[in-house]
Protein backbone atom coordinates (compact mmCIF):
# COMPACT_ATOMS: atom_id res chain seq x y z
CA UNK A 1 0.00 0.00 0.00
CA UNK A 2 0.98 3.28 -0.82
CA UNK A 3 0.12 7.36 -1.13
CA UNK A 4 -0.60 9.05 -4.51
CA UNK A 5 0.03 12.60 -4.24
CA UNK A 6 -2.28 14.49 -6.39
CA UNK A 7 -0.46 18.62 -6.82
CA UNK A 8 -2.13 21.20 -8.54
CA UNK A 9 -2.06 24.82 -8.10
CA UNK A 10 -5.07 26.93 -9.05
CA UNK A 11 -4.17 30.64 -8.77
CA UNK A 12 -2.81 31.05 -5.42
CA UNK A 13 -3.95 28.01 -3.68
CA UNK A 14 -2.40 24.50 -3.74
CA UNK A 15 -4.42 21.72 -4.20
CA UNK A 16 -3.42 18.18 -2.64
CA UNK A 17 -5.53 15.35 -3.17
CA UNK A 18 -4.15 12.13 -1.02
CA UNK A 19 -5.20 8.75 -2.58
CA UNK A 20 -3.96 5.84 -0.27
CA UNK A 21 -2.35 5.77 3.15
CA UNK A 22 -0.44 8.20 4.90
CA UNK A 23 1.70 7.04 7.76
CA UNK A 24 5.06 7.51 8.89
CA UNK A 25 6.48 6.31 5.65
CA UNK A 26 4.57 8.06 3.34
CA UNK A 27 4.38 11.39 5.32
CA UNK A 28 8.59 11.88 4.60
CA UNK A 29 7.33 11.54 0.49
CA UNK A 30 4.81 13.93 0.67
CA UNK A 31 6.36 16.40 2.99
CA UNK A 32 9.26 16.97 0.64
CA UNK A 33 7.32 16.94 -2.57
CA UNK A 34 4.86 20.02 -0.95
CA UNK A 35 7.74 21.95 0.40
CA UNK A 36 9.58 21.59 -2.94
CA UNK A 37 6.25 23.63 -4.29
CA UNK A 38 5.91 25.82 -0.96
CA UNK A 39 9.56 26.86 -1.91
CA UNK A 40 9.20 27.74 -5.47
CA UNK A 41 6.01 29.25 -6.24
CA UNK A 42 3.18 31.73 -4.84
CA UNK A 43 1.32 29.58 -2.60
CA UNK A 44 -1.10 31.34 -0.54
CA UNK A 45 -3.18 28.39 0.74
CA UNK A 46 -3.81 25.29 1.07
CA UNK A 47 -6.73 23.12 0.33
CA UNK A 48 -6.04 19.53 1.40
CA UNK A 49 -8.70 16.89 -0.52
CA UNK A 50 -8.88 13.50 1.83
CA UNK A 51 -11.55 11.92 0.00
CA UNK A 52 -9.32 9.15 -1.31
CA UNK A 53 -7.30 8.61 2.33
CA UNK A 54 -8.04 4.76 3.62
CA UNK A 55 -5.75 4.97 6.10
CA UNK A 56 -4.16 7.45 8.26
CA UNK A 57 -2.03 7.91 11.83
CA UNK A 58 -0.42 10.46 14.41
CA UNK A 59 2.32 10.89 11.36
CA UNK A 60 -0.50 12.45 9.01
CA UNK A 61 -1.17 14.58 11.73
CA UNK A 62 2.50 15.55 12.19
CA UNK A 63 2.77 16.04 8.67
CA UNK A 64 -0.14 18.17 7.66
CA UNK A 65 0.42 20.12 11.10
CA UNK A 66 3.77 21.35 9.97
CA UNK A 67 2.23 22.53 6.36
CA UNK A 68 -0.55 24.52 8.35
CA UNK A 69 2.23 26.31 10.66
CA UNK A 70 4.21 26.87 7.18
CA UNK A 71 0.72 28.44 5.23
CA UNK A 72 0.13 29.90 8.27
CA UNK A 73 3.46 31.84 8.87
CA UNK A 74 2.58 33.97 5.69
CA UNK A 75 -0.79 34.38 6.73
CA UNK A 76 -1.97 31.79 4.40
CA UNK A 77 -4.98 28.95 5.54
CA UNK A 78 -5.69 25.67 5.19
CA UNK A 79 -9.00 24.01 4.12
CA UNK A 80 -9.40 19.88 4.48
CA UNK A 81 -12.32 18.98 3.07
CA UNK A 82 -13.96 14.89 2.38
CA UNK A 83 -12.74 13.59 5.46
CA UNK A 84 -14.01 10.26 6.08
CA UNK A 85 -14.71 9.32 9.56
CA UNK A 86 -11.76 7.50 10.69
CA UNK A 87 -9.94 10.57 9.76
CA UNK A 88 -11.91 13.26 11.85
CA UNK A 89 -11.71 10.96 14.59
CA UNK A 90 -7.84 11.60 14.52
CA UNK A 91 -8.32 15.60 13.65
CA UNK A 92 -10.69 15.87 16.67
CA UNK A 93 -8.25 14.19 19.39
CA UNK A 94 -5.82 16.15 18.54
CA UNK A 95 -7.65 19.62 18.02
CA UNK A 96 -6.60 20.34 14.58
CA UNK A 97 -10.04 21.58 13.82
CA UNK A 98 -9.12 24.49 16.29
CA UNK A 99 -6.95 26.08 13.75
CA UNK A 100 -7.57 24.09 10.22
CA UNK A 101 -11.10 24.32 8.86
CA UNK A 102 -13.18 21.65 7.94
CA UNK A 103 -15.56 21.73 4.79
CA UNK A 104 -17.98 19.31 2.67
CA UNK A 105 -15.94 19.01 -0.44
CA UNK A 106 -13.58 20.28 -2.58
CA UNK A 107 -15.58 22.68 -4.97
CA UNK A 108 -17.10 24.82 -1.36
CA UNK A 109 -13.52 24.36 -0.04
CA UNK A 110 -12.05 26.21 -3.04
CA UNK A 111 -14.84 28.66 -3.15
CA UNK A 112 -13.91 29.97 0.35
CA UNK A 113 -10.75 30.35 -0.73
CA UNK A 114 -11.46 32.83 -3.50
CA UNK A 115 -10.95 30.63 -5.87
CA UNK A 116 -14.07 29.43 -8.43
CA UNK B 1 -9.80 -21.04 21.87
CA UNK B 2 -6.69 -19.60 21.68
CA UNK B 3 -4.80 -18.32 18.53
CA UNK B 4 -1.76 -16.86 18.40
CA UNK B 5 1.19 -15.37 15.82
CA UNK B 6 4.20 -13.83 15.69
CA UNK B 7 6.04 -12.18 13.56
CA UNK B 8 9.33 -9.96 13.61
CA UNK B 9 10.78 -7.43 11.33
CA UNK B 10 13.63 -4.55 10.58
CA UNK B 11 12.87 -1.33 11.64
CA UNK B 12 12.18 -0.22 8.13
CA UNK B 13 9.45 2.52 7.34
CA UNK B 14 8.10 0.77 4.62
CA UNK B 15 7.26 -2.76 7.04
CA UNK B 16 4.86 0.00 9.23
CA UNK B 17 2.10 -1.12 6.30
CA UNK B 18 2.88 -4.82 6.38
CA UNK B 19 2.77 -4.96 10.45
CA UNK B 20 -0.67 -3.10 10.59
CA UNK B 21 -1.82 -5.23 7.27
CA UNK B 22 -0.58 -8.48 8.62
CA UNK B 23 -2.19 -7.83 12.25
CA UNK B 24 -5.65 -7.06 10.64
CA UNK B 25 -5.38 -9.88 8.81
CA UNK B 26 -4.90 -12.34 11.33
CA UNK B 27 -7.48 -10.81 13.52
CA UNK B 28 -10.58 -10.75 10.43
CA UNK B 29 -11.34 -14.36 11.76
CA UNK B 30 -12.60 -12.71 14.92
CA UNK B 31 -14.98 -10.69 12.57
CA UNK B 32 -14.49 -7.46 14.10
CA UNK B 33 -16.39 -4.33 12.93
CA UNK B 34 -14.99 -2.40 10.35
CA UNK B 35 -14.12 0.66 12.59
CA UNK B 36 -12.58 -1.98 15.12
CA UNK B 37 -10.22 -3.12 12.62
CA UNK B 38 -9.01 0.08 11.90
CA UNK B 39 -8.47 1.11 15.53
CA UNK B 40 -6.72 -1.77 15.97
CA UNK B 41 -4.51 -1.28 12.05
CA UNK B 42 -3.58 2.49 13.34
CA UNK B 43 -2.53 1.22 17.03
CA UNK B 44 -0.15 -0.80 15.01
CA UNK B 45 1.04 1.55 12.97
CA UNK B 46 1.50 4.04 16.28
CA UNK B 47 3.41 1.57 17.97
CA UNK B 48 5.72 0.27 15.44
CA UNK B 49 6.40 3.36 14.32
CA UNK B 50 7.66 4.24 17.84
CA UNK B 51 9.65 1.83 17.80
CA UNK B 52 10.89 2.89 14.33
CA UNK B 53 11.86 6.12 15.45
CA UNK B 54 12.73 6.87 18.54
CA UNK B 55 13.40 3.39 19.78
CA UNK B 56 15.75 2.59 16.99
CA UNK B 57 16.31 5.89 15.98
CA UNK B 58 15.94 5.56 12.46
CA UNK B 59 18.64 2.71 12.27
CA UNK B 60 17.67 -0.37 10.43
CA UNK B 61 19.42 -3.11 12.17
CA UNK B 62 16.78 -3.19 14.47
CA UNK B 63 13.78 -5.69 14.98
CA UNK B 64 10.39 -5.21 15.86
CA UNK B 65 8.46 -7.93 17.13
CA UNK B 66 4.76 -7.81 17.37
CA UNK B 67 2.52 -11.26 19.11
CA UNK B 68 -0.84 -11.24 18.76
CA UNK B 69 -3.39 -13.37 20.90
CA UNK B 70 -6.75 -14.02 20.30
CA UNK B 71 -8.77 -15.14 23.68
CA UNK B 72 -12.68 -15.45 22.36
CA UNK B 73 -13.25 -11.85 21.61
CA UNK B 74 -10.10 -10.55 23.50
CA UNK B 75 -7.49 -9.53 21.02
CA UNK B 76 -4.11 -8.99 22.75
CA UNK B 77 -1.30 -7.19 20.93
CA UNK B 78 2.26 -7.23 21.95
CA UNK B 79 4.61 -4.74 20.49
CA UNK B 80 8.35 -4.84 21.34
CA UNK B 81 11.56 -3.27 20.37
CA UNK B 82 15.59 -3.91 21.78
CA UNK B 83 16.27 0.25 21.07
CA UNK B 84 16.57 3.25 23.36
CA UNK B 85 13.63 2.91 25.58
CA UNK B 86 11.89 5.69 27.28
CA UNK B 87 13.08 7.20 29.72
CA UNK B 88 10.00 9.12 31.38
CA UNK B 89 6.99 7.45 30.64
CA UNK B 90 4.03 10.00 32.30
CA UNK B 91 5.89 13.02 29.97
CA UNK B 92 6.19 10.15 26.95
CA UNK B 93 2.29 9.59 27.34
CA UNK B 94 1.13 13.30 27.60
CA UNK B 95 -0.75 14.34 24.60
CA UNK B 96 0.94 16.03 22.23
CA UNK B 97 4.08 15.55 24.17
CA UNK B 98 7.15 15.20 21.42
CA UNK B 99 10.96 14.12 22.35
CA UNK B 100 11.43 14.63 18.24
CA UNK B 101 9.58 18.07 17.12
CA UNK B 102 12.18 19.00 14.64
CA UNK B 103 10.69 15.62 12.70
CA UNK B 104 7.34 16.87 13.16
CA UNK B 105 6.05 14.39 15.22
CA UNK B 106 2.51 14.84 15.98
CA UNK B 107 2.97 13.63 20.11
CA UNK B 108 -0.18 11.78 19.54
CA UNK B 109 0.96 8.28 19.35
CA UNK B 110 -0.10 7.02 23.24
CA UNK B 111 -2.65 8.92 22.95
CA UNK B 112 -4.14 7.23 19.73
CA UNK B 113 -3.27 3.82 21.46
CA UNK B 114 -5.08 4.71 24.78
CA UNK B 115 -8.25 5.52 22.90
CA UNK B 116 -8.56 3.26 20.55
CA UNK B 117 -7.39 0.35 22.56
CA UNK B 118 -9.40 -1.12 26.36
CA UNK B 119 -6.22 -1.82 27.75
CA UNK B 120 -2.35 -0.21 27.35
CA UNK B 121 0.44 -0.82 29.55
CA UNK B 122 4.29 0.57 28.76
CA UNK B 123 6.96 -1.02 29.97
CA UNK B 124 10.36 0.33 29.14
CA UNK B 125 13.77 0.33 30.49
CA UNK B 126 16.48 2.87 29.10
CA UNK B 127 19.24 0.65 26.53
CA UNK B 128 16.97 -2.38 27.36
CA UNK B 129 14.20 -1.26 24.72
CA UNK B 130 9.72 -0.68 24.95
CA UNK B 131 7.37 -3.35 25.16
CA UNK B 132 3.81 -2.25 24.72
CA UNK B 133 0.93 -4.72 25.85
CA UNK B 134 -2.55 -3.76 23.87
CA UNK B 135 -6.13 -5.14 24.51
CA UNK B 136 -9.00 -4.86 22.90
CA UNK B 137 -12.24 -6.41 23.94
CA UNK B 138 -14.11 -6.69 20.32
CA UNK B 139 -17.76 -5.35 20.54
CA UNK B 140 -19.76 -8.91 20.71
CA UNK B 141 -17.87 -9.19 24.34
CA UNK B 142 -19.68 -5.97 25.20
CA UNK B 143 -23.04 -6.37 24.54
CA UNK B 144 -24.82 -6.08 26.87
CA UNK B 145 -28.64 -5.99 25.73
CA UNK B 146 -29.86 -9.28 23.49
Amino acid sequence: MSLNIGLEIKHTVLCIRLDGELDHHTADELRSKVDDILKNKKIEHIMLNLEGLDFMDSSGLGVILGRYKQIKSNNGEMVVCAISPAVKRLFDMSGLFKIIRLEENEEYALQTLGVA
Amino acid sequence: MKNEMKIQFSALSQNESFARVTVAAFIAQLDPTVDELTEIKTVVSEAVTNSIIHGYENSSDGIVYIEVLLDEDTVKLTIRDKGVGISDLNEARQPLFTSKPELERSGMGFTIMENFMDEVEVISEPSYGTTIHLTKFLAKNKAVIN
